[in-house]
């Protein structure tokens, strides 16, 4: 029910942060997260940024999914051994 | 930040599918709830209905914030937006949306001030590019558009402005999740929970859906994969009894949320009880602006008395659809008279609407079914 | 600065003088140059295309074109399509009093070189100058005749099951690159319209393999989602395509991620879609290849003999998406 996009903060200016997505630049109110530091990922909705994206869960994420992925094939590498 | 993929996708997407195979009973059948309408997108446009097991139904919820706003809101901006002295700052969502007698965008082409945003922080914009009008912006919203607009409330009020208003009718998520429990109308085997509403509020408030009710759920991102891998999470929780409130998107959903909106949401607004278009009232579902702010209310600034009654659309079950009671293609009214192009009711007019993505993913795109 | 006034569309000097300044500065060929009531002109005997369009853009000007761009290319495109080689343009013009001298300067000096790009010529034209307020800036109207070569017929009525579809391609460049200035969206150098004439690159493919290319057709408004249903309805065959094989790019697909856009329905003012034979799919590759506006030209998918009517887009994960028809504009959302 609410769009939200990562996008990364390029500057800081008072409560306004620039972020950059690929191909745009855009202004983006840092008042729902005062800590943001330049260099962070923000996700953005409707112009303010309500989160910082915590890089090291998304990482883990994507390799929760990779893991994931070798479990199986293990898991079948097995089967074929054993058939 | 980093992507998968193609490759690693698909490869991920099959084990996943293996995963929700593995860990669903043949012949059962499990309903979940997808509470936000974006996740109903994201279903139909990855295509997700036909890989899952036949037993696995996705039953689409409350989560679109123009579906549930109530006819009487809209007939009010309607009336606000007749005003000559009035410009309507909207989110475009609210455009097509019908109120009894009209839409904003009928309003539009009769002359009507309708200017459509972005961001909330462009009311400020509009304010001081018009100081001899009034801007009414229609603040509608669950949890996460709520946050920004409670701060738009204060930067407006910071900057001194005088001439703009808000046309509240926020909308809290976990209240209405107890009360679709409370009327045990339809049957709920677990939810899919919303992901950028949790972003703000965290794990914390969906705490009484394992300990009052039992019911498995799990916040979810909004890619395919996040989605499927939140539904391998419920089954989980079904298959080995250890209910929790589950949380695959780790990577923004804190548990406790963004503390700095909670505390900028709770010196804005009072909880209030409110109606939800179909559905009626629901208790401590809404919120209303603190005295404090009353300047910028337009309800008590500004009021206005609505010279017709407010009417539901004749036969329309939205009500019944944003329960999740009936599918959108069991209403009367869908595809007959209420299509995307000539809405009856809201859900078939939002982008997001169940009654809109049934009918774009399915009925007018010739069928629901695919032949492989 | 000088502007356009109401006289200069009275008939009278002005409007000579209208036409010497700028008209003729950037439109010269034999056929204009009698500066008659019409353009007069030799026909062979065969098929003629003949399509009209109307161009009105705003803002005017936009990265990488303006309306001009637009007006020459839109018609030489449309009658590339019907497998025409595209010969004589005219040249409707309505002036909104107080244009700057030096935009309209600017717009006819581009349709000028898109004219040559796309060697056509234009022969005959008009212009009206109307009230502040009553059109924004300029609206053009161009009307184009072309030939169509022996041996080429295209419609839908020569799509079959099993041919291959080609997109000449990325998608949805033109409306961000138009539209992505507002919204307070700054947009990188690189997002520019893909506006083009395509007739060269088409009459290469025709030239080589013409008999066996079933339609062509140009997503612009409505975009490739649209495109591909109507394609589906009028040939009444069924179209599965791959969205991963679909290019959109990274600059186009962020802006439309934060505005809630879809890229499917976004238009296009350079990009062909093509069914053809499969046997000749590796051919037609090759040629579009070749050349600037088709260097990344893919096949993304077939035409079926079920599912007729219909559109499904196969997902990365495995599923299929139905496509539809585009219904309302798309505006930003929240949700």
């Amino acid at each position: 029910m609410c769009l939200a996009v990562p996008a990364r903060l390029i500057a800081v200016n008072d409560a306004i942060g620039t972020v950059e997505l690929t191909g745009a630049t855009r202004d983006c109110s840092l008042l729902l997260v005062p800590e943001a530091k330049v260099g962070d990922w923000l996700l953005v909705h409707a112009g303010f940024a309500v989160q910082i994206v915590d890089e090291e869960e998304a990482q883990k994420t994507l390799e929760a999914f990779k893991e994931l992925e070798e479990l199986e094939e293990a898991y079948f590498a097995g089967k074929a051994e054993h058939s | 930040m980093k992507k998968l993929t193609l490759q690693e996708k698909q490869n991920t997407a099959d084990t996943l599918l293996k995963r929700i195979n593995a860990l669903h009973e043949p012949g059962e059948t499990v309903r979940l709830m997808e509470v936000c309408g974006t996740h109903t997108v994201s279903i139909f446009r990855e295509g997700l209905r036909q890989l899952l097991p036949s037993g696995i139904e996705l039953v689409s919820g409350p989560g679109c914030p123009v579906c549930v706003t109530d006819q009487t809101y809209m007939d009010k901006a309607l009336a606000y937006a007749e005003r000559e002295d009035t410009i309507i700052a909207t989110f475009g969502d609210m455009l097509k949306v019908p109120g009894s007698y009209s839409s904003l965008s009928e309003a539009q082409t009769k002359g009507a001030h309708i200017h459509v945003i972005y961001t909330p922080l462009e009311v400020i914009e509009l304010s001081k590019k018009h100081p001899e009008k009034k801007i009414v912006f229609l603040a509608i919203g669950f949890e996460t558009t709520i946050a920004v607009i409670c701060a738009t409330v204060k930067a407006v009020h910071e900057a001194g402005l005088k001439n703009v208003f808000f046309l509240v009718s926020h909308k809290l998520v976990p209240p209405a999740l107890r009360a679709l429990l409370d009327r045990q109308e339809g049957h709920i085997d677990g939810f899919i929970l919303p992901g950028h509403v949790s972003v703000i509020i965290g794990e914390e408030p969906y705490g009484f859906l394992p300990e009052e009710y039992g019911i498995p759920s799990c916040i979810a991102g909004f890619d395919g994969l996040e989605i499927l891998s939140a539904i391998a999470n419920i089954l989980e929780q079904r298959k080995t009894g250890n209910i929790v409130v589950g949380n695959t998107y780790h990577s923004v959903v804190m548990q406790k949320g963004n503390p700095v909106a909670q505390a900028m949401m709770k010196e804005v607004y009072d909880i209030c009880d409110d109606a939800w278009r179909g559905i009626g009232i629901i208790p401590n579902s809404g919120l209303a602006l603190k005295d404090k702010y009353a300047a910028y209310d337009a309800e008590r600034a500004l009021p206005i008395e609505l010279e017709k009654p407010s009417l539901d659309p004749k036969g329309c079950q939205c009500g019944r659809v944003l329960q999740g009671l009936i599918k959108p293609s069991e209403c009367p009214l869908f595809g007959k008279s209420c299509t995307a192009d000539h809405p009856v009711g809201a859900c078939m007019v939002s982008v997001e609407g169940s009654c809109a993505a049934w009918y774009k993913y399915g009925y007018s795109s010739g069928g629901s079914t695919w032949e492989d | 600065m000088e502007r356009v006034r109401l006289v200069h569309g009275n008939g009278g000097r002005f409007s000579h003088e209208l036409t010497e300044r700028f008209i003729l500065k950037y439109f010269t060929n034999d056929l204009l140059a009698p500066l008659h009531d019409g353009a007069q002109f030799p026909v062979t005997a065969g098929r003629m295309a003949f399509s009209t369009d109307s161009y009105v853009v705003q803002p005017a000007f936009f990265p990488g074109g303006n309306i001009g761009k637009l007006a020459v290319c839109g018609t030489v495109n449309d009658l590339a399509m019907n497998g025409a080689v595209p010969q004589y343009l005219s040249c409707g013009l309505i002036l909104e009093e107080g244009l700057a001298f030096e935009e309209l300067d600017e717009i006819l000096r581009t349709m000028a070189e898109m004219a040559k790009a796309a060697n056509i010529q234009i022969v005959t034209g008009d212009t009206k100058v109307v009230k502040k307020g009553e059109v924004d800036k300029i609206y053009i109207n161009t009307a184009g005749i072309g030939m169509i070569p022996d041996g080429i017929d295209i419609g839908p009525h020569r799509v079959k099951a099993g041919m291959d579809i080609i997109l000449s391609g990325a998608i949805g460049d033109h409306s961000i690159a138009v539209m992505g200035q507002r919204f307070g969206l700054d947009l990188s150098d690189s997002l520019k319209t893909d506006c083009a004439p395509l007739n060269k690159m088409v009459h290469a493919v025709l030239d080589k393999v013409g008999s066996q290319v079933a339609l062509l057709r140009d997503p612009t408004r409505g975009g490739l989602g649209t495109v591909l249903k109507e394609i589906a309805d009028q040939s009444q065959v069924g179209i599965k395509v791959e969205e991963t094989a679909i290019p959109v790019h990274d600059e186009v697909q962020s802006v439309c991620d934060i505005l809630g856009y879809d890229p499917l329905y976004l238009a296009n003012e350079g990009k062909v879609v093509l069914v053809v034979e499969p046997e000749i799919t590796d051919q037609v590759l090759q040629v579009l290849h070749g050349f600037e506006e088709g260097k990344e030209a893919v096949l993304i998918g077939k035409t079926l003999d079920k599912n007729i009517g219909k559109v499904g887009l196969q997902t990365a994960i495995g599923g299929v998406r139905l496509v539809d028809l585009l219904g309302e504009d798309q505006v930003p959302r929240i949700c």
